[in-house]
């Protein structure tokens, strides 16, 4: 682990919404090009915490973060950060699939056209792209111009996937992203999580260890707001260090 | 590998977002200048009345004659009471009708019902006021003066109805926002007890929702007491202290609507114009800040 | 055995309640009876009034409407001719309240529900805002005629008077646009900020569009009233009489509410103008209901084609 190229380096990481503390000294690493899953029961405060990493928890008023999450180095909470640009680097895929109700070709084209690209041919070719690393241009590439909200569940999950991936990120955060959807979607998501670390780096909230133990390398797992073991995914399901850890994926709580 | 450096902030964007904000934020300030405007400028103008005429007189007095060429006087009082009458005349109409018509509304009545009779109610508070107003002369004063045996029907009765109808739709929409607000363990606890729906619509619903329903009726009052057109049409206008519900009354919005088109700008009874409407102003400020407070109490949370 | 003694105990009293609830019942159900007739009755008076006042002014005033009417102006005192100028007047003088009324309305609620953080500005915005839709149309009138005929010299013009009623629906405006923005998804806003786009690019291109229809919806029907106010209007810019149409915006106008009351109080011979003021009223009604209608069919259309 040592010799791997970290991304996203959390140290002390505090948050507060109002007085209630919701993450309590969180310090973690995340690696180039693995994916990272993060695992405990509901309201462990694990997709609190992958708010924090590109900063979407702004949004909340009355929230408050201490510590550092740096990024190549960098600490995205240095007060001279600019959060839209940051948002660029940093994809995120949300729970429920939240498609724009525009076309689908326009849900991809979205961000690029919001960073200034009016090229209709450089846009289309992001579309395509994008489209084809969702693992979704093939069942859909006839009807770009029909409305995102006619198309399956699985299908638009993997639409906001080509739209995250189209304004060019290094890192994908997904929340729960196949929480929403029936088994066979959910595998294909679970595919494509498989193909994309090659070119990302993707941390992934899930509240199924299965699942974690799937599609992860790393797998890190809260607990009340802190984080009580992390470290690669087949060594903490199969000996974990910590009581609570083993408590956990043997199903004694959550 | 690429590695991700995080633009510093672009300050010229950071900018342009911060001064777009500001623009939106100065159109939301607008409210609060054009109410302050609104006061300021109803004193401002109200206020010289007082270099001819004394507090005291304008708001003791019961004689209102400023056009008179030896002594012009300038007391409110008779509109005053005239407001008071026509308005508290058409509470008497408009809260147990719109308080039965919204418990109807939020308890009882089947959805079929109600998506008849919501567009209705909306429909009878979108007839503009002169439309009232036309028919408290063409309608309802004939019949008055037909019933009570009088020469004309155009009198405090005939305003506190036309008020009263025009309060209804913004009673019944308050209140039965308040009543179906009233939470669903209160009922099933009365139901509970065994106790029928009548009973637990009039002893425990309607209670719980008191405030609300109390709002609605002062916001209903403050609609009366502002309304111009219905009144200055339908209840005769005669200038004197107001002797009973069948006579003539006259307002304060009747007196600034008849006497503000004809007088001089800038003398002393165009001034007393802007006086008698500082106090209108007041009058309905006060009685909505009530109900605000009233209906906002327990709404601090939204942002 | 004690805790069978306890559930007898309780099952006797439960049979004692339910007795005496049933001795009682036929009384309570009586007064529920006649308690949700009262209310129902109630509730039905609503259309018995709408019916009333639509069936006078439709029968009485059909008759005089013809093209003549409609597209004349009034001649020999107003006892004859039409109201085209009054019509056209009212048309005016709700298009320029809507330019002034309508895109304040728009950025007020997109401040107060997109950029607002809670505290005591956003606070008092609120209640101004609510403060503002009960201050009486005659005290808007005055404050019209103080601020923009007086104090900037506009005069008693089209323009004064669409200014005094754009002011007088800015509560309704902002009000309607803002339960607009708020029935448009979260998820649109979080999605499109979560790709790096600036917070202003989202609202206007992914937010916005969205609230268009109720804003549309919510902004008519603010309209509709302006359209139907006298009382703003007395003291700004209506005109008593006017052959003509309004030839710029400095001019004064002529507008179917005014002329309502003019035919109704003010003219010499009131029975002769009768008929023409129903005419007029019926007019005014079906103006201001088109409107009404024309903002639920957006509503309607929307609500169809979006979800």
């Amino acid at each position: 682990m040592a010799n791997e190229q970290i991304k996203l380096m959390i140290e002390d990481l505090d948050f507060y919404y109002g007085d209630f503390q919701v993450l309590e000294g969180v310090s973690l690493k995340i690696l180039v090009n693995k994916v990272t899953a993060l695992i405990g029961p509901s309201g462990c405060g694990k997709s609190t915490f992958l708010r924090t990493l590109n900063r979407m928890n702004d949004l909340i008023e009355g929230t408050k973060v201490d510590g550092k999450v740096l990024l190549d180095g960098q600490d995205i909470y240095d007060k001279g950060v600019d959060v839209v640009g940051l948002r660029k680097k940093i994809g995120m895929v949300f729970q429920e699939p939240n498609p724009f109700p525009k076309s689908i070709y326009e849900n991809v084209a979205y961000g690029p056209r919001a960073h200034g690209i009016k090229d209709k041919d450089e846009l289309d070719h992001i579309v395509e792209d994008s489209l084809k690393k969702a693992a979704l241009w093939d069942e859909i590439n006839d009807r770009l111009d029909q409305s995102a909200m006619g198309i399956s569940g699985g299908q638009q999950q993997r639409l906001c996937i080509a739209r995250a991936l189209a304004v060019n990120p290094d890192i994908l955060l997904m929340d729960e992203p196949t929480s929403a959807l029936d088994p066979i979607a959910t595998a294909k998501i679970e595919d494509l999580i498989e193909n994309l670390k090659e070119d990302y780096t993707i941390v992934i909230v899930t509240h199924s260890m299965q699942q974690a133990a799937r599609i992860s390398d790393y797998t890190s797992f809260f607990l009340m707001g802190e984080m009580i073991e992390y470290g690669l995914t087949d060594k903490l399901f199969e000996k974990p260090e910590y009581k609570k850890t083993e408590d956990y994926i043997t199903g004694r709580f959550g | 590998m690429k590695s991700s450096k995080i633009s510093r902030k672009d300050e010229i964007a950071k900018i342009k977002e911060k001064m777009i904000e500001l623009f939106f934020f100065a159109n939301g300030v607008l409210a609060i200048v054009v109410l302050i405007g609104i006061f300021y400028l109803l004193l401002s103008e109200g206020l010289p009345t007082f270099r001819e005429v004394s507090i005291k007189e304008f708001l003791t007095s019961t004689r209102w004659n400023p056009v008179s060429y030896s002594n012009p006087e300038y007391g409110i009082v008779g509109m005053i009471v005239s407001t008071l009458m026509v308005t508290f005349g058409s509470l008497i109409l408009s809260v147990p009708l719109g308080i039965a018509c919204a418990a109807y509304l939020a308890e009882v009545a089947k959805p079929k019902e109600r998506e008849i009779l919501k567009p209705i109610i909306e429909m009878l508070a979108s007839i503009p006021s002169v439309v009232i107003g036309f028919l408290g002369i063409v309608m309802v004063g004939p019949m008055i003066a037909r019933i009570f045996n009088l020469s004309n029907g155009l009198n405090a009765i005939n305003g506190s109805i036309l008020l009263g109808v025009m309060a209804l739709p913004t009673i019944i929409s308050i209140s039965e926002d308040a009543i179906s607000s009233v939470p669903e363990e209160y009922k099933q606890a009365s139901l509970a007890l065994g106790t029928n729906s009548w009973h637990t619509l009039i002893k425990v619903t309607l209670p719980a929702a008191l405030s609300g329903i109390t709002a609605a009726v002062m916001l209903g009052m403050g609609r009366a007491i502002g309304e111009t057109m219905a009144v200055l049409m339908a209840t005769g206008n005669a200038p004197a202290f107001p002797k009973s519900f069948f006579g003539s009354i006259r307002t304060l919005t009747a007196t600034i609507a008849i006497e503000l088109g004809e007088v001089p700008y800038n003398t002393t009874h165009y001034y007393s114009l802007f006086a008698v409407g500082a106090v209108l102003f007041v009058m309905t400020f006060m009685i909505n800040l009530v109900s605000d407070i009233v209906l906002h109490k327990y709404g601090e949370g939204e942002n | 055995m004690e805790k069978s003694e306890v559930n007898q105990d309780i099952n006797q009293q439960v049979e004692k309640e339910v007795n005496v609830g049933q001795v009682k019942m036929g009384s309570n159900d009586l007064k529920q009876k006649i308690g949700f007739a009262i209310l129902r009755l109630s509730s039905w008076i609503m259309l018995i009034i709408l019916a009333v006042i639509l069936y006078d002014i439709i029968t009485k005033g059909i008759g005089v409407i013809n093209l003549e009417f409609l597209t004349q102006s009034p001649r020999r005192g107003m006892t004859e001719g039409g109201i085209w100028p009054a019509i056209m007047g009212t048309v005016f003088v709700t298009m320029i309240t809507a330019i002034v009324s309508l895109p304040v309305g728009v950025f007020a609620a997109i401040y107060l529900n997109e950029y607002a953080r809670k505290g005591k500005i956003t606070r008092l915005i609120r209640m101004a805002i609510r403060n503002l839709a009960g201050v009486p149309s005659i005290v808007y009138g005055l404050f019209g005629l103080a601020l923009f005929v007086s104090g900037l010299g506009l005069g008693r013009s089209i323009l004064s008077a669409g200014l005094t009623l754009g002011l007088m629906t800015l509560p309704v405006t902002i009000t309607a646009s803002e339960e607009a923005l708020k029935a448009v998804p979260n998820s649109y806003r979080q999605g499109s900020l979560a790709l790096g786009v600036s917070k202003w690019y989202s609202i206007r291109t992914n937010v916005l569009p969205y609230a268009i229809p109720g804003i549309l919806t919510g902004g008519i029907l603010g309209l509709s009233r302006a359209a139907g106010e006298t009382a703003p209007i007395l003291f700004t810019g209506a005109a008593f009489s006017l052959p003509r149409l309004p030839s710029s915006l400095s001019s004064q106008f002529m507008a179917l509410p005014y002329h309502l009351y003019i035919l109704s109080t003010q003219h010499h011979s009131i029975e002769k103008v009768r008929p023409i003021a129903y005419g007029t009223a019926l007019v005014l009604i079906t103006l201001v209901l088109i409107m009404n209608l024309g903002a639920i069919l957006i509503r309607a259309k929307f609500r169809n084609s979006d979800r």
